[in-house]
């Protein structure tokens, strides 16, 4: 299956063909236009395979990376990375296309661009690798790319705290993973998720099952910002509002849930699962909505209802893994109904917030301001933008004919029926899950309620408002319609989406289960007079009460002092851990090149000298060595003088041209032991570092006659020689060391192998290549930052980014 | 103070030829004698600072108009696209590949990729040399 290949690895070919086609494109039309065709075609291209995938197919595609660490890119596609692959693409060219009329050409678009295709490619990479390695490296670079993404106003020092927060949190989720990831490898032996699926009997006794199950957990909860995560997505709605709408509401915060849904059927079972997802998820679902009632913000009203949101549906992923603890039967459907609605939630989400925060933005681009205090009236300047906005909280709220009716009816319906479960004792407190969910959602209706009413109703304040406000362009306001016509189609024909979409879904999570037509419950609107309806309408008569009487009780929120909340938390752990890292470093880096001369030996003497000692390896016979010649000796003295006279030496040059003396000696006796490659590099090396030298000097002053203590000139001759008399030692013992496999045998054959009779330069550029490659990059790099310090001094004026 | 440099001048015209050529000499001889990429890049590093010693930059730079970054990042284009281009004949990364050919009058030949990986390493080692002498000599 090459397509899932191809939708992987095009995001990111475009985005490397962003730069060159910038230039180009810039003077004749909007660079959009240009990169919304890759997740329209590669949209077309996954949705070719729906059929098939309704019909119980799955697709892999394995192209082997580095086999031999059982790293392989492989690709899967079913009914599970399917949603999220058709959610990416088609959110995804909504929201270019509302972009390109909401960024104007003045931007650095094709910062903005790259950076969002990178993010594509890394967000189809995540949901369709197999392979837990490779899943883990696009998963990064998804916190990467909205790192960049938060950041793309790079001026305003919120909007690069927001992302430094948000990639703080996520990458700290992303390791824990790693290392959940890395735990599973070592129960399973096997990096496919396939495979672990398929051995999870096997898996389940092993001791690190339950580790890696709280650490992967922890990687799923920081994406998808749950409670007590959640800091950095309000923080993150400093990003563009294309971003919120694109990254921060319909897809990358997704990815955590993605995980979740992706190992129920391995951690499914267990009690532990159960408890932490159903739990963090309703106390974020309740969390959430409780404070995006207090919000003055649109954008920050907008988050914290994702954030509940969010909750929700990793709530019902909880409820739902009861279905494998019990496993396939006659009454599964009780509980598997709840994954059901959590990807039917999943996708409603999706569709009413991309519309919702589609509409802030148009609000914040037409009127300047997103502040609730400070707008009010629009209804009648900006109807179009209005009727998207009752259409996307009418669904968020729960209320019909909209989508989000649906998914909170199913919602009630599973917190219902988990009062019943006997497993996990469950039964204890049964009525917990009802409850915060039912209040939860009454503070949702409240805040559904505060986004229209204080937007659009009530009387317009001109003189609060930057510009004059006035219906968007028409090319803003197509995608949130077409969301909006999402929103309302699905509520009347949801069963389409659910057999089409929803039930290979169910399939991937569920993959024991025999058969998934009967977990897909036929989805009516009208099911008579039960307790979930009642329930809805005791959210709307204490919604709108609690709406009307919103003065009388806000105060509420002042009780949660300002100084316990999760944010200065997080922020005096940052402070902490910035100071105290910066108290370590100032310890020992002084400024001081005697001090790091000292160190660098010290280690030096201790782990060469150390090991010689501890492995017993210091074993001399001299009754193999040749003769020592005279000549050889007259070399040794003049080493030996030129070395003790550097010591006294008065002035820099003399001190140099005897370190010189040194080193031609030394390639003096690379010519009498026969290594002429050593003894030529020696000494040209020689000759330019003396050249290097001679330069630099002109630049210092003259050296000071410095009479440090005796106590430290002393120790300073103990360190050299300990240095000395180690590498000596070393040097004689090494020739008899035989602890490893020697390496050079097959330089023997360096002629028939590599066809160069020098095996100097066979090792060099044949059998070592790769050290030979990466060192040359590295010399590279090293005289580029030789350049750059002394070429590319800050400017004055620019010394200060603050703003 | 003005250094009276002829004898440095005239002796660098003769010289300077010499070490060039031996520096392009060492390169080719690296496969079967001493020599290599390294060393002999080396060599033509030093002998293009001896330049830059006895003239001044402005007429070296004339008669060798390059940047001197851009030869050593061409170098490192050369020696990691070399080990990239073996993945294209499905053979391990940094897999070389030599055979012999016989050439009109020179007789039988040996050619290597190993070579173009050398001549990467050779670039890089000239143009790194020479911009960090170049840079620190500049500045001021």
């Amino acid at each position: 299956m090459v397509t899932v290949l191809i939708a992987i690895l095009l995001p990111f070919v475009c985005a490397a063909l962003i730069p060159l086609l910038y230039r180009r494109l810039r003077r004749v039309t909007h660079l959009g236009w240009f990169v919304i065709s890759v997740p329209f075609i590669l949209f077309l291209l996954l949705a070719r395979y729906i059929p098939q995938l309704a019909e119980g197919k799955t697709f892999i595609h394995t192209y082997e990376w580095i086999p031999s660490f059982n790293i392989n890119f492989t690709t899967y596609l079913d009914g599970l990375s399917m949603i999220f692959g058709l959610l990416i693409t088609g959110v995804g060219s909504l929201v270019i296309l509302y972009s390109i009329f909401y960024l104007s050409t003045k931007e650095s678009l094709h910062h903005f661009y790259c950076y969002l295709l990178l993010f594509m490619g890394a967000m189809l990479g995540v949901v369709f690798s197999d392979n837990l390695m490779v899943l883990y490296t696009f998963w990064e670079l998804t916190s990467v790319s909205s790192f960049l993404l938060i950041a793309f106003w790079h001026h305003r020092k919120a909007s690069r705290a927001g992302a430094k927060k948000a990639m703080m949190i996520t990458v700290f989720g992303g390791l824990s993973m790693l290392a959940g990831f890395l735990m599973l490898y070592v129960a399973s032996n096997t990096f496919s998720i396939r495979e672990i699926v398929a051995n999870v009997g096997v898996i389940r006794d092993h001791a690190l099952f339950t580790p890696a199950l709280i650490l992967i957990l922890l990687g799923a909860f920081t994406k998808s910002a749950q409670f007590p995560f959640h800091i950095w997505l309000p923080d993150a709605m400093e990003a563009p509002t294309p971003v919120s709408a694109y990254l921060h509401s319909a897809t990358m915060v997704k990815a955590g849930i993605y995980l979740v849904a992706r190992f129920s059927p391995v951690f499914g079972g267990e009690a532990i699962w159960f408890w932490l997802v159903s739990v963090v998820g309703l106390v974020t679902l309740f969390w959430g909505s409780f404070n995006a009632v207090r919000q003055t913000d649109l954008k920050a009203l907008l988050a914290f209802s994702t954030v509940s949101q969010l909750g929700l549906i990793m709530s019902l992923f909880g409820l739902g893994s009861v279905g494998h603890y019990y496993g396939y039967g006659e009454s599964s459907i009780l509980y598997t109904q709840a994954s059901f609605a959590a990807l039917f939630h999943l996708v409603n989400h999706s569709t009413f917030k991309g519309a919702l925060f589609m509409m802030v933005g148009i609000v914040d681009h037409e009127v300047g301001t997103r502040d609730i205090r400070r707008l009010g009236g629009l209804m009648s300047l900006m109807p179009i933008t209005f009727t998207i906005a009752v259409i996307g909280s009418f669904s968020m709220a729960g209320l019909p004919p909209f989508n989000g009716f649906l998914s909170k009816e199913m919602f009630f319906a599973a917190v219902l029926a988990i009062r019943d479960v006997e497993a996990f004792s469950i039964a204890d407190v049964g009525l917990f899950f009802p409850i915060v969910a039912w209040v939860a959602s009454i503070f949702t209706f409240v805040y559904s309620l505060i986004l229209i009413s204080r937007t659009f109703l009530g009387k317009l304040q001109p003189e609060k408002m930057d510009r004059k406000p006035h219906e968007a362009p028409l090319g803003m306001l197509i995608s949130p319609i077409i969301l909006c016509l999402l929103v309302v189609g699905i509520f009347f024909f949801p069963n389409v989406l659910g057999h089409y979409i929803l039930e290979p879904a169910m399939a991937s999570i569920y993959p024991t289960f025999p058969t998934t037509s009967e977990l897909t419950p036929h989805i009516y609107a009208w099911h008579g007079i039960n307790t979930e309806l009642l329930m809805t309408l005791g959210v709307i008569i204490i919604g709108i009460v609690l709406f009307k009487t919103l003065k009388s009780w806000k105060p509420l929120y002042r009780i949660f002092s300002q100084k316990y909340t999760f944010n200065t938390f997080y922020n005096r752990m940052i402070e902490m851990s910035e100071n105290g890292s910066e108290k370590l470093t100032r310890k020992y880096m002084t400024g001081n090149l005697t001090h790091y001369f000292v160190y660098i030996y010290v280690f030096f003497v201790a782990l060469i000298a150390g090991y010689f000692i501890w492995s017993d390896a210091m074993t001399f016979h001299f009754d193999r060595d040749s003769a020592i010649e005279s000549y050889e000796l007259i070399l040794v003295f003049v080493m030996i003088f030129a070395a003790v006279w550097m010591i006294f030496a008065k002035g820099r040059v003399t001190a140099m041209l005897l370190n010189g003396v040194l080193g031609y000696s030394i390639a003096f006796f690379f010519v009498i032991f026969r290594a002429p490659d050593l003894a030529l590099t020696q000494l040209v090396v020689e000759s330019v570092t003396t050249a290097l030298f001679l330069l630099c000097f002109k630049y210092l002053p003259d050296l000071m006659p410095e009479v440090p203590r005796k106590r430290i000139q002393w120790s300073k001759a103990m360190i050299s020689i300990f240095v000395g008399a180690t590498v000596t030692i070393v040097g004689l013992a090494v020739v008899h060391y035989d602890r490893f496999e020697p390496v050079s045998i097959y330089f023997n054959d360096a002629y028939e192998l590599a066809g160069g009779s020098n095996i100097v330069n066979t090792i060099l550029g044949d059998f070592r290549a790769f050290d030979t490659m990466l060192e040359v990059v590295v010399l590279l790099i090293a005289g580029l930052g030789v350049y750059a310090l002394t070429k590319l001094k800050p400017r004055k004026e620019e010394a200060d980014h603050e703003n | 103070m003005k250094i009276n440099d002829v004898i440095l001048r005239t002796v660098t015209k003769a010289v300077v030829f010499i070490i060039l050529t031996l520096g392009v000499y060492l390169f080719f001889a690296g496969h079967h004698a001493p020599g290599g990429g390294f060393i002999g890049g080396l060599v033509l590093a030093s002998g293009i600072v001896l330049l830059y010693l006895a003239y001044d930059i402005e007429t070296v730079h004339k008669g060798m108009p390059f940047d001197f970054k851009k030869v050593a990042a061409l170098g490192v284009l050369l020696a990691t696209g070399t080990a990239i281009g073996s993945l294209f004949f499905d053979v391990p990364f940094l897999t070389q590949a030599y055979t012999y050919i016989d050439v009109p009058i020179f007789g039988k030949m040996g050619f290597s990729t190993v070579t173009i990986f050398e001549a990467g390493v050779a670039l890089t080692v000239v143009g790194v040399v020479v911009t960090i002498i170049l840079s620190i000599s500049e500045d001021e």
